[in-house]
């Protein structure tokens, strides 16, 4: 539209003559300030506030992980150790069981909530009558907090008067106190399983659902004029282009379940003996337990190079979503 | 008209397939409420009850557990306790059936308390912050935009754990252990990230035009900010709030290694509450029934934004 761009060249003269008539500190006052300095003055407290807290810590934790700094003893001499943390975390065997375990976790718990969430999604992609009010109550576990979950639930799996067991044994005829589902070694890892899926699976649905609604109608139309089965629009026209969003949510859910921690420490604590200790647990140890800073700084660095990578991933990926 | 209604009818599921789906669907839904309706429930039952064999759904309720959260009680002999007046109060009653009196309040109301201070003080900030920092990424250009936008969203990635060594040591050097205003800086960094990443989402919707208008009309560029572009970014600075609400809310790890006492929110104190012999499950119910209300009413309130928020605003429908 012309007429609209001569006007504001035309009432942009018109203010800049003003602006020139006008003494200087009125015409501040008009023009106000320039558009670069209120970016910066808008952005950088956010900046300063993020490196006061996350950088200028994490950069402390950097130079504290070459030492043999304990936090217990804050006046004792503080000693360069070079790399011997880092050597010892990546020998330690107690960490490297932990990181398997937190493996274990991510990959079933994972496995579980996709199949789940992705067959809700689907299955509430029918848009059968009300599906809006069931989504939404399906949503609730996952805006709860996981530590008072993590504690409810150790109410349910109690061995005698739970729920857990009361409707395990309801179903199957086992002796409900026959069975510990936190204080046995095989089955402490799969209460975690099972609390965790009941809590991220709407999570991974929501998102699903996004998915599926992005695929547009008419190309199941032309699939359908082409004679495609069910069957065979799913695989060829649903499950790919849905992918993406797929992708995303198994991204976050690993990011998400590798700082695991609320809900294992107030479900098990990280036992028995270590069968559920997650790297969380396992930093938490050394650092506010065992009191070994410095070495807990190395893990801590460890970890957060491996969270970065993955975060690197997410955010390209979240683009791409972003894209479509 | 109707030739497109055909076409669409096409890919629109049968009656049978929308019945089994929504049969499948609301089991679903309905088993997974078990656990909180059995918390509710639990709430309401007597000590003996919560822990009876088999589990008790149908009992006499009572508010002996709201009444155990709420207050700390000794044991006294019964000649004492006939010693004392009239009961002045439902939970005075509760408690002397038990041969009990009240001593005083439990830390439940102070630690609900701190929540609330916390929560609310780190999402106004977080907020305040993120939504200056979210029009300046979406109006103009800033060098090196994609890779702040990165850094400011990877400092929400870390674990908390890893993040906590260091800011223990920064809180014990600046006196900021176990206070509200240290745990509010905290949750403020952390939900900043969110923040910046949502709101952007929202303010790059809003066309640059309402304010170029403006600007023309003689507002300056603070001006247009404030009162075109946030009054439209209403919905989204309110959606936003309530995600970093319920963060702050719900946050457990820095909240139990960072604060022991007078600072310390209900997340971590939930857990500790004990009666005689044992864990009060009726108490701990009742503090948790308390505790998600307010989430399941933020849920509810916010069921169109969800996607939005958990994918930091990157898939908008």
């Amino acid at each position: 539209m012309p007429v609209t761009d001569t006007n504001t060249t035309v009432l942009d003269k018109a203010a800049d003559t003003a602006v020139r008539a006008t003494p200087v500190p009125l015409a501040y006052r008009v023009r106000g300030l320039s558009d670069r300095s209120i970016a910066w003055l808008f952005i950088l407290p956010t900046i300063v506030l993020l490196l006061a807290i996350n950088i200028f810590p994490l950069i402390w934790a950097v130079y504290l992980s070459f030492t043999n700094f304990r936090a217990n003893r804050p006046n004792a001499e503080i000693e360069g150790v070079g790399l011997s943390n880092y050597q010892r975390v990546l020998n330690d065997p107690d960490i490297w069981q932990a990181m398997q375990t937190t493996a274990h976790f991510v990959f079933w718990t994972i496995l579980l909530q996709m199949l789940i969430g992705f067959a809700l999604a689907y299955l509430i992609d029918r848009k059968f009558r009300g599906h809006a009010f069931w989504t939404t109550v399906i949503l609730i576990p996952m805006m709860l907090s996981p530590a008072v979950v993590g504690n409810f639930w150790r109410f349910l799996y109690q061995p005698q008067i739970g729920l857990f067991n009361y409707v395990y044994s309801f179903f199957t005829g086992v002796e409900p106190s026959s069975f510990e589902m936190l204080g046995s070694v095989t089955l402490s890892p799969w209460a975690i399983i099972i609390v965790d899926t009941w809590m991220w699976t709407p999570y991974v649905m929501l998102i699903c659902l996004a998915g599926l609604r992005s695929i547009p109608d008419y190309i199941y139309e032309a699939a359908e004029v082409d004679r495609a089965s069910a069957w065979r629009q799913f695989w060829s026209i649903t499950v790919p282009m849905a992918l993406p969003f797929i992708m995303l949510a198994v991204l976050f859910r690993a990011i998400e379940n590798f700082k695991m921690f609320d809900m294992v420490v107030l479900l098990t604590g990280g036992g028995p003996g270590s069968t559920t200790e997650v790297a969380s647990i396992t930093l938490k140890r050394e650092a506010f337990e065992s009191w070994r800073t410095g070495r807990a700084s190395a893990f801590a660095i460890i970890l957060f190079v491996a969270v970065f990578g993955l975060a690197n991933i997410y955010v390209k990926a979240l683009n791409r979503v972003k894209q479509r | 008209m109707s030739t497109a209604n055909t076409a669409h009818s096409v890919v629109e599921p049968s009656q049978t397939t929308k019945r089994i789906a929504g049969a499948i669907v609301i089991l679903y839904a309905i088993i997974t409420m078990v656990p909180l309706a059995w918390i509710f429930l639990t709430s309401f039952k007597s000590p003996p009850d919560s822990i009876s064999y088999p589990p008790k759904i149908v009992f006499q309720p009572t508010l002996e557990g709201y009444c155990n959260l709420f207050t700390t009680r000794t044991r006294q002999t019964p000649e004492y306790i006939q010693s004392l007046g009239a009961p002045v109060s439902t939970c005075d009653e509760i408690t002397r059936n038990r041969n009990m009196v009240i001593a005083g309040p439990s830390n439940y109301w102070p630690r609900f308390q701190n929540s609330l201070i916390i929560a609310f003080g780190s999402t106004f900030l977080a907020v305040f912050l993120g939504t200056l920092s979210a029009y300046g990424f979406s109006r103009f250009k800033v060098p090196l935009a994609d890779d702040l936008l990165f850094f400011i969203l990877s400092t929400r990635m870390m674990p908390p754990i890893a993040v906590a060594i260091p800011i223990y040591l920064m809180y014990r050097e600046l006196g900021l252990s176990d206070t509200a205003l240290g745990m509010i800086l905290l949750y403020t960094a952390v939900n900043v990230s969110l923040a910046v990443w949502l709101l952007k989402g929202f303010i790059d919707e809003i066309p640059r035009e309402y304010e170029e208008a403006a600007m023309i009309d003689g507002y300056t560029r603070l001006q247009a900010f404030r009162k075109v572009v946030l009054p439209q970014a209403t919905t989204g600075i309110a959606a936003t709030a309530i995600f970093c609400l319920i963060f702050a809310w719900n946050e457990y790890a820095f909240a139990v290694l960072l604060t022991s006492g007078s600072a310390q929110t209900a997340p971590p104190f939930i857990p500790t509450i004990i009666g005689e012999g044992g864990q009060d499950w009726p108490a701990v119910a009742a503090g948790t029934t308390i505790f998600l209300v307010p989430i399941l009413v933020f849920t509810i309130l916010l069921r169109k934004q969800l996607l939005r928020g958990i994918t930091f605003g990157a898939v908008r429908k």
